[in-house]
């Protein structure tokens, strides 16, 4: 069947101009079906970090970091273009790792791009917009009752669905997920990823993930990157049942077992270290 | 002859283990005793100038001298009323000159210089905040003063010698603005990059996301560096006593010179020391610096600690 | 296409700010260093003659009174106030006090670090004339001292604060007592903490407030630890305005001394904390 293909990447290469050069990502190509789910993974340090910011010129905001290649979006390029980089980036969202609420309040958050953007006719227009992105989260029901309050007073969980509803509420055309769930317990987590489940058919999604298990429940395709290359890229039952590259069989068999016996303490571990899922977070003091 | 080594060996580390834990015990002493020093010396002080305060106090009523403008320690007049109208001038139009100035520079140095260039833009940051006051003071006598006295106050209409209010406001303004500035970078160089990221992943531009995201996270902080500035302009001492004239007088324009309550001091405590009553005024002034200083510390803690609470990131 | 032209012309404004702050800096340094160095090359020896009878009046000799009275007094003081300010930074950040005793303390010396320097001096002459002593070096070592104390606990509180938690940890590890351990801390924060002690330093040097009623405003050379002495930032202050050029000269001249010790004092503190960073975790081998 042939796909539609939302975005691309050609031979696309960044180094990181430090102290030494590091090059992270060394020449990939890849594409990205419109409306699936991709997930890009591979073990940490590969670039897969770094493949993601790249997609939405998050880079620009950095000094020491060389970009070349070239991404394009529906066919025309995002970085040789005379289009600036936030109208961009409103086409490519852009979710961070990390729970990150603006420190507004919860409306707002959800109102801040569209209110940049002017999206909207009227006050009503905006509430509706606002509800119905809440919705499109499942986090309406929560938070209807306290809009105003400020958005660093719900949970992490809860916080990490704002997230995804302040990014879809601009309406792009892509939405980048870096590992969304890492810093979630378990419970939240879960909620996040039916969120994601529920917009995947909608939107085109790229998600960075570090577990093989949320890869194989979630992505219509994977990528797999391997010290800054890329080794695979295959259909998402294809890629887990039959690799074509030994170095995919490998990571595949090498983390099936790993996370078999390791998922246990670390799930363990999540749960211990981040907050139990509908409690607010502690304010700092 | 083995165990007779070991038993040496042991004997050794447990008269060794006594002297560490001796040292341990002495060094806690006095650990404690630095602890407790802060608190001492500021009660110390503080119970010292309300001591040496009392005698003025009980003769003077508080609110007279306050709202009295006549001067004349000589006469047994004290009326601070000059000299805090000329402070608060002085405070006023200092920090209108140099808050936006050290918020935009703050801004630079965090949100948009790099590498090289932001270092040797701190640098010369840091070197501005170490420079003596003194030395603003007489590069000010040299450059200043002849500016403001012969072009700027003539320009709109005023005469005026160059010394006077506008001129230490002037110059008061380039004291605080590096000290504002790095207090304002060090709260915008605390915020995490995914709040950049965030925004500018909705497509916000940058000034979107600096005027939005930015200075309002790092807004507690930068508020108090701004509520902390204002406290050491009002306690500034020298530059103002270099450069305001030195009369006390209300002050009847911007040009003109008159007193703040330090240079009160300055100005007085040399031959009216030995006078009780003045001495005890001037022992006052210093109070009143005390708690106005310590309000507005105070107050930049309390603003810190309530709007973090209400926006973290 | 508004607020892309918004953001360029704000990126003009950071930009125009900030020139203006470095060109304010260099005007600074520039004058005091050409009038001063004009000053100075015209008779050098002025540092190292001491002041002659009609001083004040004439500028007859030099003065080398306050040269030598800055360095009798904020040497002293700044070794007592390093002591006083690394013990309080260990306690406020070892184990040796409760969180909220350090709250309390830490509020405290936010409060003397903003507390004006005048009030200091103010503190001390009150002090002198309740003991019946009268201005000398002695009380001029006393003010700055305290003026620096809250300064360099600040830099090493801070600097101890930025040593990681895994030397605490691995120190305690190895059974080392609290006292030894705080010292490994201090090691491992020792750039933070010589470069804070040096900025203490250098604002005790420049600072004129505290020792103006407290030290005696001499205009003769130091004659012992309680006979009245001066400093060169006094003498700035004193002679900036005289009517005679020579004594206002000297005030150039002197201010040229003071602005390159402090500038000197801050490159070393840089530099120092550069040589020593290889003793911190994570720091630079070299």
């Amino acid at each position: 069947m042939s796909q539609q293909i939302a975005l691309r990447t050609d031979d696309l290469a960044v180094t990181y101009t430090g102290n030494r050069n590091v090059e992270a990502l060394k020449g990939v190509d890849v594409e990205f079906p419109e409306n699936r789910l991709t997930a890009i993974i591979g073990p940490s340090g590969c670039g897969k970090s770094t493949l993601l910011k790249s997609l939405n010129r998050l880079h620009d905001i950095q000094s020491n970091v060389d970009v070349s290649g070239d991404v394009l979006l529906e066919g025309r390029s995002i970085y040789d273009t005379d289009e600036p980089a936030p109208e961009i980036r409103r086409r490519i969202g852009y979710v961070p790792q990390t729970p990150t609420p603006l420190p507004l309040s919860i409306y707002e958050n959800v109102a801040y791009g569209v209110k940049i953007h002017g999206d909207y006719e009227s006050k009503s227009d905006l509430d509706d917009l606002v509800e119905s992105y809440l919705r499109k989260v499942n986090l309406w029901e929560e938070v209807r009752d306290r809009l105003e309050t400020p958005a660093a007073e719900l949970s992490t969980g809860q916080i990490q669905r704002l997230c995804l509803a302040r990014s879809l509420a601009v309406e792009p055309d892509v939405l980048l997920c870096d590992e969304v769930t890492s810093a979630l317990d378990p419970i939240s987590a879960e909620r996040v990823e039916e969120t994601l489940e529920s917009l995947k058919t909608e939107y085109t999604i790229v998600m960075v993930t570090h577990s093989m298990d949320q890869a194989r429940r979630l992505a219509d395709e994977v990528v797999f990157l391997y010290l800054g290359e890329l080794v695979e890229s295959n259909d998402t039952r294809s890629f887990f049942e039959n690799p074509q590259r030994e170095r995919t069989r490998s990571f595949v068999r090498g983390h099936t077992i790993a996370e078999t016996d390791g998922d246990e303490t670390n799930e363990n571990d999540a749960e211990a270290e981040s907050e139990p899922a509908d409690e607010p977070v502690p304010a700092e003091r | 002859m083995e165990e007779s080594i070991e038993s040496g060996d042991a004997d050794r580390r447990s008269d060794r283990l006594g002297r560490r834990l001796l040292v341990e015990r002495l060094s806690s002493y006095w650990l404690r005793g630095a602890g407790y020093f802060a608190i001492g010396l500021f009660c110390l002080i503080v119970l010292t100038l309300v001591h040496r305060s009392l005698p003025l106090l009980a003769e003077y009523s508080l609110v007279q001298m306050l709202t009295s403008a006549n001067w004349d320690p000589s006469q047994n007049q004290f009326g601070f009323l000059p000299a805090i109208v000329g402070t608060i001038y002085v405070a006023a139009l200092s920090m209108l000159m140099g808050t936006p100035i050290a918020i935009l520079v703050a801004i630079y140095i965090a949100e948009y210089a790099e590498g090289r260039l932001k270092v040797i833009v701190s640098s010369f940051i840091d070197v501005l905040a170490a420079i003596p006051s003194v030395i603003f003071g007489l590069v000010a006598l040299l450059v200043v003063v002849p500016f403001v006295g012969n072009y700027l106050a003539p320009a709109v209409g005023a005469s005026a010698t160059g010394l006077g209010i506008f001129t230490v406001s002037l110059v008061m303004a380039i004291v605080v603005t590096p000290f504002m500035i790095s207090l304002s970078v060090e709260s915008l160089e605390a915020l995490p990059d995914e709040l950049r990221e965030s925004s500018l992943g909705v497509g916000a531009t940058k000034l979107e996301t600096i005027r939005s995201v930015l200075l309002r996270a790092a807004g507690p902080g930068i508020f108090s560096a701004v509520l902390l500035g204002f406290g050491r302009v009002f306690g500034a001492t020298i530059v103002p006593a270099m450069l305001i004239g030195g009369q006390t007088q209300m002050p009847d324009s911007l040009f003109a010179t008159g007193q703040t309550l330090p240079t009160l001091i300055v100005s007085d405590f040399g031959e009216l020391m030995s006078i009780p009553i003045t001495q005890s005024a001037l022992i006052f002034v210093g109070l009143m610096l005390v708690v106005v200083v310590w309000f507005f510390n105070f107050g930049a803690m309390l603003v810190q600690r309530r709007l973090r609470r209400r926006w973290q990131y | 296409m508004d607020r892309y032209v918004k953001q360029r012309l704000f990126g003009v404004l950071v930009r125009a700010a900030t020139a203006l702050v470095v060109g304010v800096m260099l005007l600074v340094v520039g004058v005091t260093i050409v009038r001063g160095g004009a000053a100075l090359l015209g008779d050098p020896s002025i540092v190292f003659t001491p002041p002659g009878s009609r001083y004040m009046l004439e500028g007859d000799g030099g003065f080398l009174h306050a040269v030598l009275g800055s360095i009798f007094i904020v040497g002293p003081a700044t070794v007592v106030s390093m002591v006083l300010a690394i013990s309080t930074a260990i306690y406020l950040q070892s184990d040796y006090s409760s969180e909220r005793f350090s709250d309390t303390v830490n509020m405290f010396l936010n409060v003397l670090w903003a507390t004006p320097p005048i009030v200091y001096g103010v503190f001390v002459l009150t002090v002198i004339i309740a003991v019946g002593a009268r201005t000398s070096l002695f009380f001029g070592i006393v003010a700055i001292a305290i003026f620096q104390y809250p300064i360099m606990t600040r830099y090493t509180d801070e600097a101890l604060r930025s040593a990681p938690e895994t030397v605490t940890e691995s120190a305690y590890g190895l059974g080392a007592t609290r006292f030894e351990t705080a010292r490994m801390t201090v090691r491992a924060a020792l750039p933070g903490v010589i470069a804070g002690i040096i900025m203490g330093f250098a604002r005790g040097i420049g600072d004129a407030a505290t020792v103006l009623f407290t030290a005696g405003r001499s205009t003769q050379m130091p004659a012992g630890l309680f006979e009245p002495a001066t400093t060169l930032p006094i003498l700035i202050f004193d002679q900036s305005t005289s009517f005679n050029a020579e004594v206002r000269s000297h005030a150039y001249a002197a201010s040229f001394v003071l602005i390159v010790a402090v500038l000197a004092l801050i490159f070393l503190s840089k530099l120092l904390a550069g040589r020593f960073a290889r003793y911190a975790p994570g720091g630079r081998h070299s």
